[in-house]
């Protein structure tokens, strides 16, 4: 399997006023053409962890690996220029919510076409059919509609496809999928999960899934990356998670209420202090 | 068994929109009753209805045998008491917990304060130690508990819950359905809770009502849901996904 993505020994650090934070403490994984899933908790470093992949890390922070290469290109040493070549071409990144992450003031039509010309070389009406066949792949039903609505004209689960039809136009190699999902219905969620894979294993692409629910990632992803406090607890193929090791990741995966466990009260998760050690 | 809270063909319209389409309802006193549905549904319209957030255009609500007018009085929220889904948004960001809590009982004129603020935190386990903070001092988990305090600071008998967790982290949401349960089983409480996953309404419900579009699509009870016995397609589907992704090859 080629390697797409090297992370080793990843930290991300934000000065505050009350001392240096570690949000992320030494990540280290690889990436191929695969779906791996990140899993933790709110603080647990997993969205910092994709952003500092994608660039995204705010300026006061400060971002150190020994190594964070994409493709062979060293990520770290590369220039903001470079970066940007990057971001939207080869590795792409869906947000939480489609409400606050499609500009509200363009139509979905234009906010799609404006990525692929920022990327490529291609006249309007080239741009605007591979848009409409874009919206179509992502199961929109009346593509040339919602080309030119705006995102407060559609539901959650439609504005969250067009985010993937925007991310998918130019063709890229990885995507970091954020908490895809969280915002929508559950019926939905599987709907956009199901064009989500069909797309990604049609492409060949890497997918980083980030999300705080373990069961959805287990049945989504091929292997799974557990984190705590900053750091990677445990790594493990998504089919052997009921074999899991760590006692947080078996706390996770017992704490949910489940249909038909008749659990009263629920296990809770007893958090031990040698976990962030 | 009384019905501690009844609702007949309520009606809720928003402008021309139909938001609940007469919705009946009875809750046992002591029973813990779920509400299903996406959103859009009107599930938490109908306990905005209850609470006296959202206007009855017509239909009627009885809490314990008596009938509700278009205003609510102060002996109607010492019986009914309401936790919202967002426990960032839900408490006063610039008083502290002990004034937050105060509120309640000032409004009601009750003189015993300090034991009952004492009372309250240390039944939603938080201890005395909490009282001087501010909400932003706390965590997801802890703001709940506080939202959770000022709901029983008053001694109500009904505790309407809108997704009480669902902002929570799977651990932290365990935590508070366990209190949860605790607390009604301890206080006898009833309880109207709304969610939009059915595997934490089979958890704390005896009986549920699945909505759609603003009606009611089916009445179950948990037994029903575990061993699939339900009738309509959106039920079915509800289920199918809260068993989470399946890859079709």
């Amino acid at each position: 399997m080629s390697t797409l993505l090297e992370v080793d020994d990843l930290r991300v650090t934000f000065p505050t006023r009350t001392g240096r934070i570690e949000a992320v403490r030494g990540v280290s994984f690889s990436l191929g053409r695969e779906r791996l899933g990140i899993v933790g908790e709110s603080g647990s470093g997993k969205s910092q962890t994709g952003r500092a992949i994608m660039g995204l890390t705010p300026p006061q922070a400060e971002v150190t690996a020994s190594k964070l290469a994409f493709d062979g290109i060293d990520l770290l040493a590369a220039s903001p220029r470079d970066r940007r070549a990057l971001r939207g071409k080869r590795i792409a990144m869906i947000l939480q919510d489609p409400k606050y992450s499609l500009d509200p003031v363009m139509s979905i039509g234009r906010q799609i076409v404006e990525t692929l010309r920022t990327h490529e070389k291609v006249g309007k009406a080239e741009a605007r059919a591979r848009a409409l066949a874009m919206l179509e792949a992502v199961q929109i039903r009346d593509p040339a509609r919602v080309f030119d609505l705006h995102p407060h004209e559609v539901s959650g689960g439609m504005g969250q496809r067009a985010m993937i039809a925007m991310m998918l136009i130019a063709g890229p190699e990885m995507m970091i999928a954020d908490e895809p999902t969280s915002a929508l219905d559950v019926t939905v969620q599987l709907d956009v999960l199901g064009i989500l894979d069909r797309l990604v294993s049609e492409r060949g692409m890497g997918l980083i899934f980030i999300s705080h629910d373990l069961r959805l990632v287990s049945s989504f992803c091929d292997r799974v990356i557990v984190m705590y406090a900053g750091k990677v607890v445990e790594q493990l193929k998504a089919s052997e998670l009921g074999r899991a090791q760590h006692p947080y990741t078996r706390g996770l995966l017992n704490c949910m209420p489940k249909i038909g466990a008749d659990r009263h009260p629920l296990p809770v998760l007893d958090r031990k202090p040698e976990w962030a050690a | 068994m009384t019905a501690a809270l009844s609702v007949d063909r309520l009606e809720v319209v928003f402008d021309r929109f139909r938001a609940l389409k007469g919705v009946s309802i009875e809750v046992q006193s002591g029973e813990s009753f779920g509400l299903v549905g996406e959103s859009g549904s009107g599930k938490s319209t109908l306990l905005r209805a209850i609470a006296g957030l959202a206007p009855a255009a017509s239909g009627s609500i009885t809490v314990n045998g008596k009938k509700l007018g278009t205003r609510r009085d102060k002996a109607f929220y010492r019986e009914v008491q309401m936790v919202f889904q967002d426990p960032y948004g839900s408490l006063h960001p610039r008083q502290t917990v002990d004034r937050l809590l105060q509120e309640p009982l000032a409004i009601h004129g009750f003189a015993d304060g300090e034991k009952r603020i004492q009372r309250a935190l240390n039944e939603v386990g938080l201890g005395t130690g909490f009282r001087f903070r501010y909400s932003h001092q706390l965590s997801g988990g802890q703001r709940q508990r506080v939202a959770i305090a000022r709901a029983l600071i008053l001694e109500p008998s009904i505790l309407l819950l809108d997704e009480p967790t669902s902002a929570l982290d799977a651990s932290v949401q365990a935590e508070v359905l366990n209190l949860l349960e605790e607390i009604r089983r301890r206080r006898k409480l009833t309880f109207l809770m709304v969610s939009h996953d059915l595997a934490i309404i089979t958890h704390m419900c005896e009986r549920l009502m699945v909505m759609q579009n603003g009606e009611a699509v089916e009445h179950l009870t948990a037994g029903d849901l575990v061993e699939r016995r339900v009738s309509k397609d959106y039920t079915r589907n509800l289920l199918r996904a809260s068993e989470g992704f399946v890859r079709t090859a």
